[in-house]
């Protein structure tokens, strides 16, 4: 099996550099060598126990119905020097900066399509593309309130975008839970280094919101709207209204009556103002969008439109994360900002383009194939490790609609020592810091680190056995 | 709060209190089948567990005869009955996991628990010899529920709602037990006062934990009157309708009312009206005719409360 032969080691140096490791895992290092196997286990089953009764599980789709599992959690902190964080937040802040720019502006004057850079009907006939968005004036004109903006580092050191998620990005939950555990599990290994903190989170998430009320006002009453229990990342969504302290409501709780969005409590109805919505845009409003969907709120686009409540994220993000949208970002940077971009693209080849078609069809085997709309890390293909009946079944669902994919070239994503059943080895890991914009651009440092537990594994999603690590921002 | 939260939690309590009391009915049922030597009389007690929960109809539909195995399954198992103890030990589960974040995690791990460990009985034992230990572990969970509630919930709307489901449930469920007696009437006027009817009386004291009050409180044999003042108007008893009703108007009272609908107006009236009422005067109406009137009330309340707090404006 032909994997990628090269890896960036985030804790050891490369064999070439001299033995040991970097600077910034010194410690974890010590800290790993002088602890008793028997401890270390016992820690992890503390954490297992401790994750099931607190209830941090994820549903899993097609899973009989209702069944929930743990996410494993990987007591092996992934750790980040402050001044590399530095320069990603950078990166990350105007990269999300020119993505609401773009979200703007093709919603009004569409100057980047008028002046070449994208092509009209790259976005114009995308299916995200919501024409009732046309013209409508947004607070601190952000359409992205919460993204999550998907890293990786390879083989060369440097930091690479995977993927931008700027419609309903999950796993912030996980991050700060993995937080609360470490230092619950070895609060000695907090008391010899200084690891930045993310606690403060769901706290900017809430002026974030509240940065996005229709108006100025006082206390704009905001809510998280969850599709309900059943969802994959209904944990998140209550454990995000309850750290906030707002309602978590359902498409149920809320109706539109005079032009205003109430929800129904036992004193009578309340206005709300700002909707954290964690429902995809297609099942927001029946009456607007999917007529079968029993999550929404009928008249809610009426009410939006008229500028009297607001949904974070903003309807129609979906055009500027598509993966067939995604190689424009750099040319958005450099259009809107007058900057190079600072996080580099992944190299991407778009199959809608027949050069592009025939030179992907003649290197299958080695690229990974993903679909422009898919998430979750279905509907892809990672050639190197598919066997070559997959490869072949792949090539004719591509033949069949070439534009609903782009190929990239196999990252070889960088790994970080991880506990596995024969101990510790190597996995490979990703990274998505959420990046919030209101008035202005907040995040905390770091972000969820995801590994892909199996053995030369680059699929770190959740839905796919992937498990998550705390992650360190150290002075 | 939010109403489909408080209706949730309304209707977690509720079943949870009617788990206890169907494992209660069923027990006086099995218990007093044993007395019934001929067949005409045991039917009609089968048949009095069925008629006071109204479910008759729905049993006859899918089965022939009448046995006890039969009842019990179909009262304590059935799936398809959304009365059965199966189904509202399920349905009271589903609804706190619809809102284990506005409860306490102890009460989410009890019914959880409840749920999980009824799956360890066997229909078989249920049925048969091992009835009375699964009524008695239905009880106890119920027990540590109101238990668990009562020690962790914070004293707001939450636990506003949780009671107010429990004691209409409870008070519901008290005037359908006393009406047993009703539907199992002896046929002949001089068993009345025999050792049949005794035993029936006491069986039903029983089944309300109510036959060591009854003594301590009343220090005599068993009277049918006194059974109908005790669990109707004594309100040191915690499962008589008074009792209940000083919960639910207490409840309701603390519930933020700005468009109460005739809930609390109703609650209270029904609260005046068993402070004052004369047992005497009861059994002279007719004790049959005053539970189905109360009945009614608890119903209408119900309704009024679900309009009010918990359903769409």
């Amino acid at each position: 099996m032909p994997a990628p032969v090269q890896h960036y080691d985030e804790m050891n140096l490369p064999a070439g550099a001299g033995r040991g490791v970097r600077e910034h895992y010194r410690h974890v290092v010590d800290w790993l060598a002088g602890m008793p196997p028997e401890r270390v286990a016992e820690k992890r089953r503390e954490a297992d126990l401790l994750f099931h009764r607190v209830g941090i599980t994820f549903a899993v789709y097609g899973d009989e119905a209702g069944a929930e599992r743990l996410i494993p959690f990987d007591t092996i902190p992934r750790i980040i020097p402050l001044a590399e964080w530095e320069m990603l937040a950078k990166g990350l802040k105007q990269r999300v900066t020119a993505l609401n720019r773009f979200l703007h502006d093709i919603y009004h004057g569409q100057e980047i399509l008028k002046a070449g850079v994208i092509p009209p009907e790259q976005v114009l006939t995308n299916e995200a593309y919501q024409v009732s968005m046309i013209g409508l004036e947004l607070p601190n004109r952000v359409y992205s309130q919460i993204s999550g903006i998907d890293l990786i580092r390879h083989e060369d050191g440097g930091y690479y975008v995977l993927e931008d998620n700027l419609r309903t990005p999950s796993g912030v939950s996980y991050m700060l839970e993995n937080r609360k555990m470490m230092m619950r599990l070895f609060p000695e290994l907090f008391a010899t280094q200084s690891v930045l903190p993310v606690e403060h989170y769901p706290g900017l998430l809430l002026d974030t919101l509240r940065a996005a009320a229709p108006h100025e006002m006082r206390e704009p009453t905001v809510v998280v709207l969850t599709p309900g229990q059943y969802n994959s990342a209904y944990f998140e969504h209550a454990f995000l209204a309850q750290q906030m302290g707002v309602e978590l409501v359902e498409g149920a709780d809320l109706f539109v009556k005079d032009g205003h969005v109430y929800m129904r409590t036992t004193g009578g109805r309340q206005r709300v103002d700002v909707i954290y919505r964690r429902v995809d845009d297609a099942y927001l409003d029946p009456l607007a969008f999917r007529p079968d969907s029993f999550l929404g709120v009928p008249g809610l686009l009426s009410v939006y439109r008229a500028g009297n409540v607001s949904l974070a994220n903003a309807l129609g993000t979906g055009v500027a994360d598509d993966k067939s949208t995604y190689p424009y970002v750099p040319d958005m940077i450099r259009f809107y900002l007058s900057e190079e971009p600072i996080l580099k693209n992944v190299p991407t080849w778009q199959l809608k383009k027949p050069d592009d078609l025939a030179q992907v069809m003649d290197n299958l085997a080695k690229l990974v194939v993903k679909e422009v709309q898919g998430s979750g890390g279905y509907g892809m293909l990672i050639g190197p490790t598919s066997t070559k009946k997959e490869v072949e079944a792949f090539r004719a669902r591509i033949l069949a609609n070439p534009a609903n994919y782009i190929a990239q070239p196999t990252l070889s994503l960088s790994t970080c020592p991880t506990f596995v059943e024969q101990g510790i080895a190597p996995r490979h890991i990703d990274l998505r810091p959420f990046v919030l914009s209101g008035k202005d651009v907040k995040f905390v440092p770091g972000g969820l680190t995801r590994v892909a537990l199996k053995e030369g594994s680059l699929v770190v999603n959740s839905s796919q056995g992937g498990g998550t690590k705390d992650t360190w921002v150290v002075e | 709060m939010l109403s489909r939260v408080a209706d949730r939690i309304f209707w977690m309590s509720r079943q949870m209190e009617r788990a206890e009391n169907m494992a209660r009915i069923l027990g006086v049922t099995s218990n007093l089948v044993l007395f019934g030597t001929k067949d005409a009389q045991q039917q009609k007690t089968l048949l009095a567990p069925l008629s006071i929960t109204e479910t008759d109809t729905a049993f006859f539909e899918n089965h022939k005869k009448l046995t006890l195995p039969a009842l019990l399954d179909f009262m304590a198992l059935d799936e398809k009955n959304p009365s059965s103890i199966y189904s509202c030990l399920k349905w009271a589960r589903e609804n706190a996991h619809a809102v284990r974040w506005q409860i306490t995690s102890e009460m989410w791990e009890t019914l959880n628990a409840t749920w999980l460990e009824l799956k360890g009985f066997k229909r078989k034992d249920i049925v048969g010899a091992d009835a009375t230990r699964f009524f008695d572990w239905v009880k106890d969970r119920s027990h540590l529920f109101r238990g668990v509630t009562y020690g962790t919930i914070v004293r707001g709307e939450a636990f506003n709602f949780s009671r107010l489901g429990t004691f209409l449930e409870r008070a519901d469920n008290t005037a359908r037990i006393l009406d047993v007696k009703y539907h199992i009437l002896l046929p002949r006027v001089e068993d009345v006062g025999g050792a049949l009817d005794y035993y029936q009386w006491a069986a039903l004291l029983r089944s309300v934990s109510a036959f060591e009050t009854y003594r301590t409180l009343y220090r005599d044999q068993i009277f049918p009157i006194k059974v109908a003042e005790l669990l109707l108007l004594e309100r040191k008893m915690p499962r008589s309708l008074a009792a209940c009703f000083d919960q639910v108007k207490e409840a309701l009272d603390r519930i933020d009312g700005k468009q109460d609908k005739g809930a609390k107006r109703l609650a209270g009236e029904l609260h005046v009206r068993l402070t004052h009422a004369d047992i005497e005067e009861i059994f002279q109406s007719g004790l049959h005719e005053y539970l189905e009137q109360c009945l009614d009330n608890i119903g209408e309340l119900g309704n009024r409360i679900q309009r009010a707090y918990l359903g769409t404006i």
